[in-house]
């Protein structure tokens, strides 16, 4: 298999570059982000491939997959909102927040929604204390801070997104 | 006009372009160590400056610098940018708002150190600051600030991002180091320290975020400057991350000496709904609780007297709490914390923060008659001195603090 060589093949060149020609491995965490692009979790194949191309065990790299919190080896949520939760956020609301998002998607912290669609994650400190109620939003692509929400804020996300799937389908 | 120092970008709002960098004297600093400094100057005068680590442990970073191993070759400068501890958020304001001084101090901390190659470590989240800083990196190589042969010399560096993937550990300089080699995060065994065995295990400086952000002003204005900005234990100034139950959290920069009334009322606007303030925990969920007395409100804030009062100032992220929060709640979220980050690969963290986690839920809940507080109180004390890295100590902090200085918190009510 050679599946993220033949996709992203300047990519895989520019992540190699930045090491030195023998610490390859340094490239295991770009990587797996690459991996995760598509689909935002890492497949069985992709852990192979990144091996065979860093010349490391498979099981290696996989041993990184469950260290990190970041990277999935199951597929959920097309988009992931990330609730921070942890101290400073919680003194500003933060936990009530969760619970009203949660009650109206009706889904519990760690679910995802019937169509796929979100999961909804409680997480750590994301460097955004003064701005609570806030959260990130992980897909494949990458993060993005969404701050000082409300339920209303956080809906209207969720709708616009619901309203891309549904063109996108359309078209 | 506040003049700033490395909030610049809050006077000069396009500071984080190449153009209006260059304009406000940016890279003067950096061309001039290249073309007409020793390398040994530039540690000396940072050694001068009086310049500490601001990413927690405050150790000298000239003096730092000077430890690296000149019989190991090549050398590296790791600029550290995992910023995970709960409250700190000051290191992704300065790269978002003065991306450039924040990197034309980590070239000069390359450059001062005889490295050609240095990588940004940057936690996951921040993806938007690893896009940023990117497109920054390819500015500088297409201006000629990055590359071979630098203003003529036969100096050559460049610089690159390199994303963690969610850690706090990660941020521990030696755990950070095993990451960026590919490996998962577990600390090292220290000493050696980074500056004799560091990435690749080659002698490395690892750096915060601010505080090489300091160093390009350092080298304009000189030693004496910094020196003059802060207290006699600790100079120049600090981007102060405040949170909590205050009116106005953010990012306060001020000097060294300034005190925490003034942070907390003046800047920060006073406690929510004017509350009555109860502690403060100067160093994120990592601090020692202090109680917000009118002594500890007005002490002139640096590592020394943080210290003498009992606690740290870590990277300086203070977070506020007020009489409507029981210390009982603040410990059950940092252990929550301490128990999700620890690494697992010393048993006293492992286990005793588990044991720390279950404590201080059933604590929370209620369960204070059965000796529960004493022994989550000997479990903490256990811990101390046996652990491989800071992060268990760290996670003992405020649990004992809590216990010793509001006990009030943890009676069983009549
Ligand atoms: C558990 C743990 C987490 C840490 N997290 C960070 C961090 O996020 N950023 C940082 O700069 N230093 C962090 N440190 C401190 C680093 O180990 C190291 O001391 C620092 O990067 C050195 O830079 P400085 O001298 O400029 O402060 C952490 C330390 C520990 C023990
Ligand atoms: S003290 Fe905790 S975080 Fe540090 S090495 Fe031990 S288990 Fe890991
Ligand atoms: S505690 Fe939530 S972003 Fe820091």
């Amino acid at each position: 298999m050679k599946e993220l060589q033949d996709k992203y093949p300047q990519e895989i060149e520019d992540i190699l570059a930045k090491y030195p020609p023998d610490q390859k491995r340094s490239a295991v965490m770009p990587l797996l982000f690459l991996a995760q692009r598509e689909d935002g979790y890492i497949r069985d194949e992709a852990l192979t491939e990144i091996g065979r191309i860093l010349n490391i065990e498979r099981t290696e790299v996989a041993t990184l997959v469950g260290f990190y919190t970041l990277y999935y080896s199951e597929k959920e949520g097309k988009y992931r909102i990330q609730v921070c939760t942890d101290v400073c956020c919680a003194l500003r609301g933060a936990e009530e927040f969760l619970e009203q998002l949660c009650q109206a998607l009706g889904i519990r912290p760690g679910e995802t929604t019937a169509d796929g669609l979100v999961t909804v994650e409680e997480v750590k400190c994301l460097g955004a204390c003064d701005k609570a109620p806030m959260f990130q939003v992980q897909t494949g692509e990458g993060f993005a801070y969404h701050e000082e929400q409300t339920l209303e804020s956080a809906l209207e996300l969720i709708d616009s997104w619901r309203t891309e799937e549904n063109d996108e389908e359309g078209s | 006009m506040t003049d700033y120092i490395l909030l610049r970008h809050r006077d000069i709002p396009d500071i984080g372009q190449l153009d209006v960098y260059r304009e406000h004297g940016g890279f003067n600093s950096f061309k001039k160590a290249v073309t007409s400094m020793d390398r040994t100057e530039v540690t000396e005068i940072v050694k001068a400056s009086g310049l500490r680590g601001r990413g927690g442990a405050g150790f000298p970073t000239g003096l730092k610098w000077s430890f690296m191993d000149d019989n190991n070759w090549p050398h590296y400068v790791v600029a550290n940018a995992d910023e995970s501890e709960p409250g700190t958020f000051k290191d992704r304001e300065i790269m978002e708002g003065n991306p450039l001084q924040f990197l034309e101090g980590v070239m000069i901390a390359a450059y001062a150190v005889d490295a050609h190659t240095a990588y940004i470590y940057l936690r996951g989240e921040y993806w938007h600051i690893g896009d940023l800083l990117d497109e920054k990196l390819a500015e500088l190589r297409k201006a000629g600030l990055l590359g071979e042969g630098l203003f003529g010399t036969d100096y050559a560096l460049d610089l690159h991002t390199h994303l963690g993937a969610g850690a706090y550990i990660c941020g521990e300089e030696t755990a950070l180091l095993e990451s960026l080699e590919g490996k998962r995060g577990f600390p090292r065994l220290r000493p050696p320290f980074p500056p004799s065995y560091g990435l690749y295990g080659k002698p490395t400086v690892v750096n915060n975020v601010e505080t090489l952000a300091n160093v390009p002003l350092i080298l304009k204005n000189g030693a004496q400057w910094y020196q003059d900005l802060g207290t006699e234990d600790t100079a120049g100034v600090k981007v102060f991350s405040l949170s909590g139950r205050v009116k106005k959290p953010g990012n306060y920069e001020m000097r060294f000496g300034s005190t925490l009334r003034e942070l907390i009322y003046e800047r920060g606007g006073g406690i929510l709904d004017d509350a009555e303030i109860k502690a403060i925990m100067p160093a994120g969920a990592s601090s020692s609780v202090l109680k917000a007395t009118d002594d500890v409100l007005d002490t002139p804030v640096d590592h020394a007297s943080m210290r003498a009062l009992g606690s740290d100032l870590g990277s300086g992220s203070i977070i506020v709490l007020d009489e409507t929060v029981s210390m009982d709640w603040v410990i059950k979220k940092t252990i929550n914390f301490f128990n999700h980050e620890s690494c697992g690969k010393c048993t006293p963290c492992r286990e005793g923060n588990h044991w720390m986690k279950y404590l201080t839920e059933s604590i929370h809940a209620g369960a204070l008659d059965d000796g529960k507080v004493n022994l989550l109180y000997e479990v903490a004390s256990n811990m101390q001195g046996k652990c491989l890295c800071a992060l268990g100590e760290f996670s003992t902090m405020a649990v004992k603090t809590s216990i010793d200085r509001f006990p009030d918190d943890f009676k069983v009510e009549e």
